[in-house]
């Protein structure tokens, strides 16, 4: 942070073995970033918030909260910052890279954690380290929240339904007076493990220029 | 005049083995004497079973005789007869190869059924020496379109159009390579020693390599619908199989037109080529013509429930041979047609005719497919054969060596677009699972006789297709084990993983919009979006057009296990009930709510109250339209599927929320008086304005009644009257309310009485 706006390619390699990106993939997010900040260093939820694509997107919020959110910056902390510079930007994105051929079991493992992990604090707002039903149901309201005419107590039941299903999977039998806290990274880990998030929970970092259309090759 | 001995023997052996050789020979038998093609001489089925004798004349000649008491006349439905005889057997044979476990686990269906109809070939043969052969009409026309239509319906829409990529270029360009690297190598064979292959010329040898090349959806179903191997893998093969039909076609048509002519000049390379688009996508416009108007037509079935599958098979059918018409690709019409279709008309039907589809479907496909095994054995044994040992084995060695080149080259190239790479394991099963089948026969069976090499090319056709079928087929298994390929993960519906889908959606669309390029999930949400706003619209009756994906989803579960419940008996129990988790576990304790007696929770019974007023309301009405034409209730004959139906559901509902708490803020006015005041088809409705599909999900302007009502209700195992003792006064209302809670609750065995 506080780098001048051409960033040296030293800089680049640093950011590149800390996130895993190559050299041109941060090139691209680099300018990727200038944009979306207006050439100035860091972006706030203004700058996200004008992107018109996003618009559309029921989970719009979520997805903007954890740019901002310091818990996805591997680095112990809690809290949320107002603005974000290019290195923490690089960070949130580094969650959806894909596994390569060469990454190994252990590798893959530690991949899925991460993502789990970057998914598990976007559902559990208030960091208390579980995600309770009044979370759980607020997710579910904000998947729902760009269709009509669907109520609040329809987003309720499933997402009652839902923690009823990670609970009997969980911890199957729980005595009539025990209260299941919520859903905790382990259980959230197991309900997930169906999904393979390592080879889902990824999007294309292209080499070549974002600002045109169009795929290109990516390596990763 | 050759009399067949007695089917009728003593089984020293295990009475199993008997049964099949019985029936064998009663195939062979009638098999037979249907061949016997104006051939009157009596040959007298003496099979035990089947009373009748062919071709027996009882009609006496001249004189003046008495009134037949019984008479005989078996030419008269003869053919029906003869058809649905070989199917018959064919099941009957399917049915016993599945009670010889030892044997059906190493050996795949289709190799079993392809010895039989080697046997049967085999005897039939033997007796009379002459033998149906595997019609080519027949098979394009009736026994493949149902195989087609049954994957193509119920094709894996997400794993294939991720992979759609892959999968052209592994249909197109390696079934190319195939067609042309065996044809080629071929040529160069024949070209080499002094065999007699010298007269195979290069458009033959073309022509020949292009029909043997092509991936056979039937084998591949066959096969690797019992390994039950990853989706991914499994999306792959089979949709290279499917999509690598345009290909074949079009070589099949150019190589087959420029084998009479003699010369392929440039020009006609670049007409095939074009051909090729022309035929795909064809074949694929003709299909989703057929896909858009069989949704609109499932629209408006609301009341005619019964003929709703028949639209979607005749729809299909009808696309698949529109398009045979124009020598378009059928089969990519069937399944275009089909994988449009689907989600509206699912939206549309009744959960009846659902399940009446899918049985459909799957029932002709697996006839099909065991028809199409026996009669290629059968077929293998007429012939004409001409058995040349070089060309054969150059054949079955190039296929493989083809094969595996085709995968590695490609895999190569494809891995470096590709975000998630094939892996070696998986080239090696791609390569692996490349299995010819009934199609190439067939087309080897359209070859024209004045190739020479007719037979020749269908002896080595036939050698490979036995070779994959059977070697490939019989060890994919004991492979798939060995290498530790990933397996398909059971698929039970679960509610997490569905949110989280949808979750992940948005997100990586979000991701991407914030990153700048218009990726996958960019062009999937507008597409979704596209069809939300317009096409769902048009071609989905009532609400259900604007229903989300995840309410359908859960409402669909929720059906489900309803169902289940329904089927299993009531001492059955849900999977969530094998834990003793119930929503009070999961409720804020201490939340300001008050405590009322435990009941069925308010979250519950919303569960049960937007679901039956959306969806259930009109699933319930499919669920009673056990009646021919038309939807009214007979309140008698539904009453015990209905009161059975409830009484599970609530059983169920009682079960997930035994120790269940409702907040006592919501104290709902009786609005709840509207429902069940008619016995069986207002049952749910909660609005005055009853129709049963205008229904919009509007909040009920005093929101689950039926709480304040059950939480009075201690959750007391099937007495009809527990809210008798617990209402005791205000007469309507109560009335009212205690028809909802036994409505929703527990009706017991004298429900029907007080629904009056």
């Amino acid at each position: 942070m506080g780098a001048s706006q051409t960033r040296p390619e030293h800089k680049y390699q640093d950011l590149a073995d800390k996130t895993g990106f190559s050299l041109e993939q941060i090139k691209n997010l680099s300018k990727r970033f200038q944009q979306l900040s207006g050439n100035e260093e860091t972006i706030s939820r203004d700058n996200l918030e004008s992107i018109p694509a996003l618009a559309n997107n029921p989970i719009r919020n979520e997805i903007i909260g954890a740019f901002f959110d310091k818990r996805n910056q591997h680095q112990d902390a809690v809290g949320s910052c107002q603005e974000i510079g290019f290195e923490q930007f690089l960070m949130v994105m580094s969650h959806f890279r894909p596994p390569t051929l060469k990454t190994t079991v252990e590798e893959k493992e530690a991949m899925r954690k991460e993502k789990l992990r970057f998914l598990f604090n976007m559902h559990d707002t208030d960091n208390d380290g579980t995600i309770t039903l009044a979370e759980y149901r607020k997710v579910v309201e904000e998947l729902l929240s760009k269709s009509d005419a669907i109520t609040k107590e329809t987003a309720e039941a499933i997402a009652d339904a839902a923690m009823l299903e990670v609970a009997s999977i969980n911890v199957p039998h729980m005595g009539p007076d025990d209260f299941y806290e919520g859903i905790t990274f382990e259980h959230f880990e197991e309900i997930l493990k169906g999904l393979e998030m390592e080879t889902r929970m990824h999007i294309r970092f292209l080499d070549v220029d974002t600002a045109k259309m169009g795929c290109g090759k990516s390596t990763s | 005049m050759a009399e067949l001995r007695p089917a009728r023997r003593s089984s020293t052996g295990p009475p199993l083995t008997g049964i099949i050789c019985v029936l064998l020979l009663v195939f062979v038998s009638v098999a037979s004497a249907s061949r016997d093609v104006g051939n009157n001489e009596t040959r007298r089925n003496a099979a035990g079973e089947t009373p009748e004798d062919s071709h027996h004349q009882t009609n006496s000649t001249a004189h003046k005789k008495a009134f037949p008491v019984l008479s005989l006349n078996y030419e008269h439905v003869r053919k029906p007869f003869e058809i649905a005889l070989w199917i018959l057997l064919a099941l009957l044979m399917k049915l016993g190869f599945h009670m010889m476990p030892r044997v059906s686990n190493v050996v795949p269906e289709s190799c079993l059924l392809i010895g039989v109809g080697l046997l049967v070939g085999g005897i039939i043969k033997f007796i009379q020496d002459e033998t149906p052969v595997l019609d080519t009409k027949l098979f394009f026309l009736y026994l493949l379109p149902p195989i087609i239509l049954d994957a193509g319906y119920f094709l894996p829409i997400r794993a294939f159009t991720e992979n759609m990529g892959t999968i052209l270029v592994f249909a197109v360009v390696g079934t190319l390579w195939n067609a042309f690297f065996i044809g080629g190598m071929i040529y160069g064979v024949c070209q080499i020693e002094g065999t007699q292959l010298a007269s195979v010329d290069l458009l033959s040898c073309l022509l020949f390599g292009t029909i043997v090349s092509a991936v056979d959806p039937v084998a591949v179903l066959a096969v690797f619908e019992e390994i039950h191997i990853n989706e991914l893998l499994y999306i792959l093969v089979f949709g290279e199989s499917l999509l690598n039909d345009a290909v074949t076609v079009v070589l099949y048509h150019l190589f087959e037109e420029f084998s009479h002519a003699g010369t392929v000049t440039v020009a006609d390379g670049f007409l095939g080529v074009i051909c090729f688009f022309v035929v795909s996508l064809g074949g694929i416009l003709v299909g989703a013509i057929y896909g858009l108007l069989g949704a609109f037509t499932s629209r408006f079935t609301s009341h005619t429930r019964v003929i709703e599958p028949l639209f979607v098979f005749l729809y299909s059918y009808m696309a698949y041979l529109s398009a045979e018409v124009f020598h378009l690709s059928g089969i990519m019409s069937l399944i275009a047609c089909g994988v449009i279709m689907r989600p509206y008309v699912e939206a549309n039907v009744s959960h009846k005719s659902y399940t009446t589809i899918k049985y459909f479907l799957k029932m002709w496909s697996s006839v099909s497919e065991t028809l199409i095994f026996i009669f290629l054995g059968v077929s293998t044994v007429a012939g004409p054969h001409a058995w040349n040992w070089t060309f054969v084995i150059v054949t079955v060695v190039l296929c493989l060596v083809s094969r595996v080149l085709g995968v590695i080259g490609l895999t190569y190239i494809i891995n470096k677009f590709r975000i998630v790479k094939l892996t070696k394991k998986d080239q090696f099963i791609l390569a692996y699972g490349g299995l010819r089948g009934a199609i190439a026969f067939s087309l080897g069976f359209l070859l024209t006789d004045e190739m020479q090499m007719k037979s020749m090319f269908l002896t080595a056709i036939i050698t490979v297709i036995f070779f994959t079928v059977i070697v490939q087929g019989m060890t994919i298994r004991p492979l798939v084990e060995l290498l530790a390929v990933k397996k398909k993960k059971d698929g039970k519906g679960s509610i997490n993983e569905e949110i989280h889908t949808q979750f992940l959606d948005h997100l990586l669309t979000g991701i991407e919009d914030i990153c700048g390029h218009y990726g996958h999930h960019h062009w999937k949400d507008k597409l979704s979006r596209f069809n939300k706003t317009y096409v769902k619209r048009w071609l989905i009756a009532g609400e259900r057009s604007t229903e989300p994906q995840l309410i359908s989803f859960y409402n669909k579960m929720e059906m489900k296990q309803a169902i289940m419940l329904v089927e299993s008996g009531s001492s059955a129990k849900l999977p969530t009930l094998l834990s003793s988790v119930s929503m009070q576990n999961i409720q804020p304790r201490g939340s300001a709510r008050g405590r009322a007696i435990p009941s069925i929770s308010k979250s519950r019974e919303q569960e049960i109250r937007k679901i039956l007023r959306g969806n259930l309301q009109n699933t319930r009405q499919r669920l009673r339209s056990y009646s021919r034409h038309d939807l009214f209730i007979d309140p008698f004959e539904d009453n015990v599927s209905e009161v059975r139906f409830r009484q599970q559901r609530v059983e169920m509902e009682r079960r997930m929320s035994h120790y269940l708490t409702v907040p006592a803020n919501r104290q709902e006015t009786p609005a709840v008086r509207k429902v069940c005041f008619e016995p069986e088809h207002r049952v749910y409705t909660y609005d005055d304005s009853e129709s049963p599909r205008g229904q919009a999900a509007q909040p009920c302007p005093s929101p689950p009644d039926a709480v304040g009502l059950l939480s009075q209700s201690p959750p007391r195992p099937k007495q009809s009257s527990k809210l008798g003792a617990k209402v005791p006064d205000q007469e309507q209302e109560e009335q009212d309310q205690l028809k909802l809670s036994r409505c929703l609750s527990d009706p017991g065995p004298n429900k029907e009485e007080d629904l009056s």
